[in-house]
């Protein structure tokens, strides 16, 4: 096996979190290594217009997806059902190459509540222990609202985010979200232009007394420079943002935002074409000594480094950290052991509300985020849930992304799947049709987790990630709940849709994976306060070998109502600073067990 | 670092878009709800000599794909707008072979049908597998290949294929038709560069702009029908 030149920080994976902490540590002086399984690109020439506008090559085939051929993940339902592999992409999108999914989301960008990084904590006092089922086994995050909001902060400013304060310094601001924690400044952008189907849902949620506000969006509404000094353009609403990278240098990705200076400085290094298998441990099994890769031409290379940093999407965050033996497995009968633990999804319902001929909704006027409009009134515990016996909820959203044909078209319900009807259906409601959906959360439970696969393995003989999971009641129930809101918003529209059509998880139906929904898996790796229940402390840091840090959404102890990404970046940007201040004066645990 | 979005490339074609502006104003909003028929080109599909289908196939695929999108006054039909040429391409290419998808045993097919695709056909062993199964069972109730029947037979015949009614010879019937849709609908939607949506004639029909993505302007002018046609990603303009 080749051995390379130590490093003193190895990062696992160039995406979001891989690229905030190789420019951060990078400006603290040590040398920083990146290892990205994929290969390089940017905006030039790998999203140039008009190869980008490209519907059949990126969102359907998925060009900047994950192989699945090489790896994929296996599900099952249920701890008695034996589980087969992920063979096409539906319920969620893996990303693949520099910038990871991060390069194909659709900016949507958000932060928690303040109650959701204190969630458990926040439940047992408002309504008592016993309002959570006893299988639900949600936590605290350990850092709260108030600590983070610097960093919140940090990332909306590296992002160029869009949007409209609600909560500025305690002070409700009009046309924001009013339900949003404290925020010390604006965001940086004005909001973008709202399309007007998203004003029509506006209107019509004022009308019943809620306050719609822009969606926030890293799609620049104008140009920006961040405080790294990059530039983005602003957006045109060109429709082609989820699982397209961003021609207008609008959309923040690493690429966008990051890479032009990172890539500069001479104690940063990325190794495309290098696939980690394992993070490697000394004697003790309390110290990783760094990571072995595979490298492009297929040889097993090893990597010392004193600090290693996994930042891979979810999911693969979860499967090195198993596979290299780090902390223990969760176990689903015991309820012990922390990695795998509190595996959760996001649950969706969704509207189309079909127009006359003279209301003219034209879909293809879209960006990912800019131009919604929002509805947060039944999200987090913005409400009193005590009558109705669930905990979460959901935002409600108006307006489109996007009106790509393929994916993206809808007919009005009871028209045939083909055949002259639906080619008639197509042509009559494709420019009228207007689109809402709830985003809502899911619970952590005993029975939901990630394990290795037994049988099924990846293009290196690897054991795939095993996933386990299913809806429960309280999801059901948050997501009918939602749901009748959205309803009565659709209701009070004006002009009135002809027909609608709603898609909605009822009750007893199971999770289909063939039905894209998000992107938006968590959990496995959990932060928390305490190492028998979670597998990092507030800082991210492993309780069990503390030079390894994992990043991402696999540390979020259940899943929120809103995209995960506001969220993953500022908690980077919080690891970043206790790394930066506190671990590298003195490496060790920065939270005694 | 990036400070000027703008390739070349776009520059001109932003600028033979706006050539294109008066004329089209001209003929008004109105205009793109018309039927588009009458300009289509017919059998577009007659002068493609398919590569991976068999002549009995290939008569299998046009007769399919001209019942679940057909010509008529309303607009292009799959058959009028290339789309089995766009199925040939796509059996030749990557997706065809299987390489987008985990091909890995132990297979489970008869797993739920929420757990996804479980079968060990790659997309081409797929369809050549499906067309001989339904073609022999046509056979055996017709006397006839599914090609050789009237509309109306097969039209009945892909109805019972949907609703997984007939039991086909190592085929799940159910699975097989919901394939044969969604790649035709791709080749109907796609960019005509992949062989399907001659002239862009589907984007014509439904009022889609392409590969436009500009709307800047439009973004601003909220409820406004968008009065200019669809533009591919080679330059073409209607």
């Amino acid at each position: 096996m080749t051995r390379m030149k130590p490093v003193d920080v190895v990062i696992v994976g160039f995406g979001w979190t891989g690229a905030i902490l190789g420019m951060e540590l990078a400006e603290e002086g040590v040398n920083v290594l990146a290892l990205e399984r994929g290969s390089y690109q940017d905006t030039s020439p790998d999203w140039i217009y008009p190869n980008i506008a490209d519907e059949l090559a990126y969102g359907i085939r998925g060009k900047l997806f994950q192989p699945l051929s090489r790896e994929t993940v296996t599900i099952r339902h249920a701890l008695s059902e034996t589980a087969v592999p992920y063979r096409q992409y539906g319920s969620f999108l893996f990303g693949n190459n520099v910038g990871g999914a991060g390069t194909h989301w659709n900016g949507q960008h958000y932060r928690p509540s303040p109650e959701d990084m204190a969630f458990e904590s926040h439940i047992r006092q408002r309504y008592g222990a016993k309002f959570m089922p006893s299988d639900m086994q949600i936590q605290d995050y350990g850092v709260s609202y108030d600590e983070l909001e610097p960093f919140l902060d940090q990332f909306e400013y590296l992002c160029g985010t869009s949007g409209q304060a609600g909560n500025l310094n305690g002070t409700i601001q009009d046309g924001g979200n009013p339900f949003e924690g404290v925020r010390k400044r604006a965001y940086p952008n004005p909001p973008v232009a709202t399309t007007y189907g998203a004003q029509l849902f506006a209107d019509a949620a004022k009308s019943l007394g809620h306050h719609p506000f822009p969606q926030p969006a890293s799609n620049a509404s104008r140009p920006y420079t961040n405080p790294y000094g990059v530039r983005l353009g602003p957006c045109n609403l060109c429709g082609y943002c989820e699982r397209f990278g961003c021609y207008m240098y609008s959309k923040a990705s690493p690429q966008t935002t990051i890479l032009p200076v990172l890539m500069r400085r001479s104690n940063f290094e990325l190794r495309t074409n290098s696939h980690v298998i394992k993070v490697n441990l000394d004697s003790t099994g309390k110290k990783a000594t760094g990571v072995t890769y595979i490298d492009a031409q297929g040889r097993e290379v090893e990597q010392p480094a004193d600090l290693v940093i996994v930042a891979a999407f979810q999911m693969h965050n979860v499967r090195l950290m198993l596979l290299s033996g780090i902390g223990t497995p969760y176990d689903p009968n015991t309820g012990k052991g922390v990695i795998g633990k509190n595996y959760a999804y996001q649950m969706m319902s969704s509207m189309s509300l079909f127009f006359d001929q003279d209301t003219h909704i034209n879909p293809f006027i879209g960006a990912g985020a800019g131009g919604s409009q929002i509805v947060d009134e039944f999200n987090s515990d913005h409400f009193d849930h005590g009558p109705y016996g669930f905990v979460g909820g959901a935002y409600i959203l108006g307006g489109q992304t996007g009106g790509r044909p393929i994916q993206q078209l809808a007919v009005p319900p009871g028209t045939p799947g083909w055949g002259s009807a639906w080619k008639r259906a197509a042509r009559d409601s494709y420019r009228h049709t207007l689109s809402m959906q709830t985003h809502g959360s899911v619970m952590a439970y005993r029975d939901r987790y990630l394990d290795l696969d037994p049988t099924y393995k990846d293009a290196y003989g690897q054991p795939l990630l095993r996933i386990t999971f299913d809806w429960h009641d309280n999801e059901y129930k948050m997501s009918r709940y939602v749901t009748d809101r959205m309803l009565e918003i659709a209701g009070a529209l004006n002009p009135k849709p002809k027909q609608q059509s709603v898609t909605i998880r009822q009750s007893g139906d199971h999770y289909d994976i063939r039905q894209y929904q998000t992107t938006h898996t968590t959990g496995g790796v959990i932060m928390g306060k305490d190492p028998q229940t979670s597998a990092l402390n507030r800082f991210q840091q492993s309780w069990d070998v503390p030079n390894v840090f994992v990043t991402g959404a696999s540390a979020f102890p259940q899943n929120l109502g809103y995209n995960p990404t506001g969220l993953i970046g500022g908690l980077t940007y919080w690891a970043a600073k206790a790394i930066r201040e506190t671990y590298l004066k003195n490496p060790g645990p920065m939270v005694q067990s | 670092m990036p400070s000027k979005p703008e390739s070349p490339s776009r520059r001109v074609f932003l600028r033979q878009s706006l050539t294109a502006v008066p004329a089209v104003t001209l003929l008004g909003p109105g205009a793109l709800a018309a039927p588009t028929a009458a300009a289509a080109p017919t059998a577009a599909a007659a002068d493609y000599a398919p590569r991976y289908f068999t002549q009995p196939e290939w008569d299998f695929i046009k007769a399919a794909v001209d019942r679940l999108i057909p010509s008529d006054a309303d607009g292009p039909g799959a058959v009028e707008l290339g789309v089995p040429e766009f199925l040939d391409r796509e059996m030749e290419g990557a997706y065809g072979h299987g390489g987008y998808w985990y091909m890995q045993g132990p297979f489970v097919p008869d797993t739920p049908p929420t757990l996804g695709y479980q079968l060990r056909y790659t997309p081409r062993e797929f369809y050549r597998a499906g067309i001989a199964a339904v073609d022999a069972w046509c056979k055996g109730q017709h006397g006839k290949h599914f090609a050789e029947l009237t509309p109306e037979q097969r039209d009945d015949v892909l109805h019972q294929l949907e609703k997984n009614q007939i039991q086909l010879k190592d085929v799940p019937a159910g699975m097989f038709f919901s394939q044969l849709l969604t790649n035709t609908k791709e080749g109907y939607f796609s960019d005509p560069m992949y062989g399907g949506n001659k002239q862009m004639g589907s984007w014509k029909l439904i009022g889609f702009p392409g590969a436009r993505a500009d709307f800047a302007d439009w973004s601003e002018q909220p409820g406004k029908p968008y009065p200019f046609g669809p533009a591919s990603i080679r330059g073409d303009k209607t």
